[in-house]
């Protein structure tokens, strides 16, 4: 039951919010405050599955269509407290563009459904038992996604929503493929129930599966999520995407999309690593990854766009999470997961903040925003510090969690890997710092006061860095869950 | 359907699905390429139903009936009203010509060939033996998101993907569960009925949609 109530409270608020925008009702504030508790009850009944099932056994809702070990429920809570965090600042843009006439009260409505249709398509996603729904789940968060990258309806955000459409789409195709090419598999198994794909059943039976045909499936399967999850070759659509969307929708979209898309591809590596052996995924889980720090790193020190110097920034972790999940021991896992978790919370804060910042200054040019530091002081240090987490920097979790895959991928034998990461990072660390350099510090012109920032932003996005500074430095609460979920797909 | 007209029929519906998605990049008129995209949609369909048929499978017989409709009537349906406000609109200046096209199309085809060897192995049979000519349509479906600028192309580039992973699927397992195939025939319509509405919007501010207009966002 509890897994259908997690789906239910942000449907529930999709579907509020979608008659509204019907019933052409104007947009009022307490439509917004009413997602962010839907959101809020998300993260809440999260964490209590999260608990249950590290502490006694996975769930498996009546029906059999969703289930939760510990791995979904690490993956709900990530999408619970992210899409809490956005939903804050959705109200915000949502007023502001309201009171400008940039935006009718309609169309308020509309992208507050759409918002929690895309959360509830996530959701899914992640308690999805058959890989099948999952895979429809995953499809329908590109639709639901593509207005919300177009919703400032400039041209950019026009031409950023057709480029994701149409590359996302394609590449999903092709993740449509692999599974059916893993269930074709499956068919010709000895000892696998008729016309299932459960993730539990294949896994049983992966011992089994023709090696062939599954080491094409696998190619493909990392192909078409690996679009979804922003990795190279793919990835031509996330930048754009990323900076034209409105910053609650970059927030949700770089903090959690990318990852509920690389969950996916754990899930089909723990059925890979049984058939072929590790050797097979971690070649192209490497690759990818390395590919995709490698174009992060060439593209970031020419930007001149704080949003996609943001967008880049995503394509450089997700990089970094192939190349731990390539790793693929217990340890290189929950450094996974640590990780999905850090750059989620700390992505999501810089996309709230930097949205923050263009609603101040009306343009996302990194040579026009100088010396937020002195100008707007608690503004600039919440930037400031989410471009520390960012860059792996202590106390915060992402210099744990790098920490701990740089050491997992050299007891992998990927020792080599990790060492041309680490190159690729200290050119991304030199980009940032020098853009951020420019952002943050110098003198505000004579004669300008500093400006406050209002609490509503303030208060989330410091208590989302807190949030992160929390799981660098103390192992509790979440050592339990992350160790009980790395089991469920570790080599 | 049983005997020996079976892998014949089969053969002939998903070989159509091949040569249309060959047709697709031959000609530059968007209103031929429509229309040998609903030529496809319906073969694919017939392919669902000649297999239906063999098998027995009411499920399968229910997917090709709604394969049929949304993927040879609904859909091309869309993309003729794009075409129609435009008369005459042809595909100008894809960055391959098209007798290079053709050939990189040949090549992609053994390609596809090649990469299915293993398939086919598993499970020898008239379906399997197929499988190719699915994920040949897949390539060349890639080749013209890449090579086409026209967003009607780009469109039918991304339907040319999809139908050529359903085609294989198809052949492959008969058809994934009956939840995975409505969910994913569902999906292609509203990804279609988006990309719709985009390219309206786009044509309203640009004017024809051609997206070497698309210059906003460059690194």
């Amino acid at each position: 039951m509890l897994l259908y109530l997690i789906l239910a409270v942000p449907v529930a608020g999709a579907v509020g919010a979608g008659a509204a925008a019907a019933a052409g009702t104007p947009w009022r504030r307490w439509t917004g405050w009413l997602a962010a508790a839907a959101n809020g009850a998300v993260l809440v009944i999260g964490s209590a599955l999260a608990v249950w099932v590290t502490q006694h056994h996975p769930v498996t809702a009546p029906g059999g269509v969703l289930r939760a070990d510990a791995l979904s429920a690490f993956m709900v809570v990530v999408i619970g407290a992210i899409a809490l965090l956005a939903s804050c600042q959705s109200a915000r843009y949502l007023s502001d563009q309201t009171a400008r006439g940039a935006c009718s009260p309609r169309h308020a409505a509309l992208y507050t459904a759409l918002v929690q249709a895309f959360t509830g398509c996530m959701l899914i996603a992640v308690l999805a038992a058959n890989l099948g729904v999952m895979w429809v789940a995953v499809e329908a968060t590109t639709i639901t996604t593509t207005f919300l990258v177009g919703h400032r309806r400039t041209d950019g955000a026009l031409e950023a929503s057709w480029k994701y459409m149409v590359i996302c789409s394609a590449g999903i195709a092709l993740a449509f493929l692999g599974t059916a090419l893993v269930y074709y598999a499956s068919l010709h198994a000895a000892g696998h129930p008729a016309g299932s794909l459960d993730w539990t059943s294949l896994l049983a039976t992966a011992p089994h599966l023709n090696p062939a045909v599954m080491r094409l499936a696998m190619a493909l399967l990392v192909l078409g999520y690996g679009t979804k999850a922003g990795l190279a070759p793919m990835h031509s659509w996330l930048p754009d995407a990323h900076s034209q969307a409105p910053a609650p929708v970059s927030a949700l979209m770089s903090g959690v999309l990318l990852t509920v898309a690389f969950y996916a591809l754990l899930r089909f590596k723990a059925i890979t690593d049984a058939t072929l052996g590790a050797g097979y995924p971690r070649a192209l889980l490497a690759a990818a990854g390395l590919a995709s720090l490698a174009v992060a790193a060439s593209l970031l020190l020419t930007q001149r766009d704080y949003k996609r110097m943001l967008a880049y920034h995503s394509i450089e972790h997700m990089g970094l999470i192939a190349l731990g999940a390539a790793a693929g021991s217990a340890l290189a896992i929950a450094a996974v997961l640590l990780h999905i978790l850090g750059h989620g919370l700390a992505k999501g804060v810089l996309f709230l903040a930097s949205g923050e910042i263009l609603l101040a200054e009306g343009t996302s040019d990194i040579a026009k925003v100088p010396a937020l530091l002195s100008r707007r002081p608690v503004l600039g240090g919440i930037f400031g510090f989410g471009l520390v987490a960012l860059l792996g920097l202590p106390p915060f979790s992402l210099f744990v969690s790098e920490l701990n895959m740089i050491r997992a991928e050299a007891a992998a034998g990927l020792g080599w890997a990790a060492a041309l990461a680490l190159v690729c990072m200290a050119v991304i660390f030199a980009a940032v710092m020098t853009h951020g350099r420019h952002l943050l510090l110098g003198d505000a012109p004579p004669g300008e006061q500093p400006q406050a920032t209002p609490r509503i932003v303030t208060v989330p996005l410091t208590a989302g860095l807190a949030a992160c500074v929390l799981f660098g430095v103390s192992a509790w609460p979440l050592q339990p869950l992350l160790h009980a979920a790395a089991q469920v797909v570790a080599s | 359907m049983t005997g020996s007209a079976y892998p014949g029929v089969l053969g002939l519906t998903a070989g159509a699905v091949l040569a249309c998605a060959v047709v697709t990049l031959w000609r530059r008129d968007l209103n031929a390429i429509v229309s040998a995209l609903a030529v496809q949609g319906a073969a694919l369909g017939l392919t669902a139903g000649v297999l239906a048929a063999h098998t027995r499978d009411a499920g399968l017989a229910v997917t090709a009936v709604v394969v049929l409709t949304a993927k040879g009537l609904v859909i091309p349906g869309l993309l003729r009203r794009i075409v129609r406000r435009d008369p005459g609109s042809r595909e100008t200046a894809p960055l391959v010509n098209v007798p290079a096209s053709l050939l990189a199309a040949a090549a992609l085809i053994v390609l596809a060939y090649l990469a299915t060897g293993p398939v086919i192995t598993l499970a020898p049979g008239p379906a399997s033996r197929l499988v190719p000519a699915g994920m040949a349509t897949v390539l060349l479906g890639f080749f013209m998101l890449a090579t086409r600028r026209k967003a009607v192309s780009q469109i039918t580039g991304l339907l040319l993907v999809d139908n050529g992973a359903a085609l294989a699927t198809f052949l492959l397992t008969a058809g994934v569960p009956l939840l995975v195939e409505f969910g994913a025939s569902l999906d292609v319509l509203l990804v279609t009925v988006v990309l719709r509405v985009l390219a309206t919007t786009m044509r309203a501010r640009f004017g024809p949609v051609d997206l070497d207009q698309l210059r906003e966002l460059h690194d």
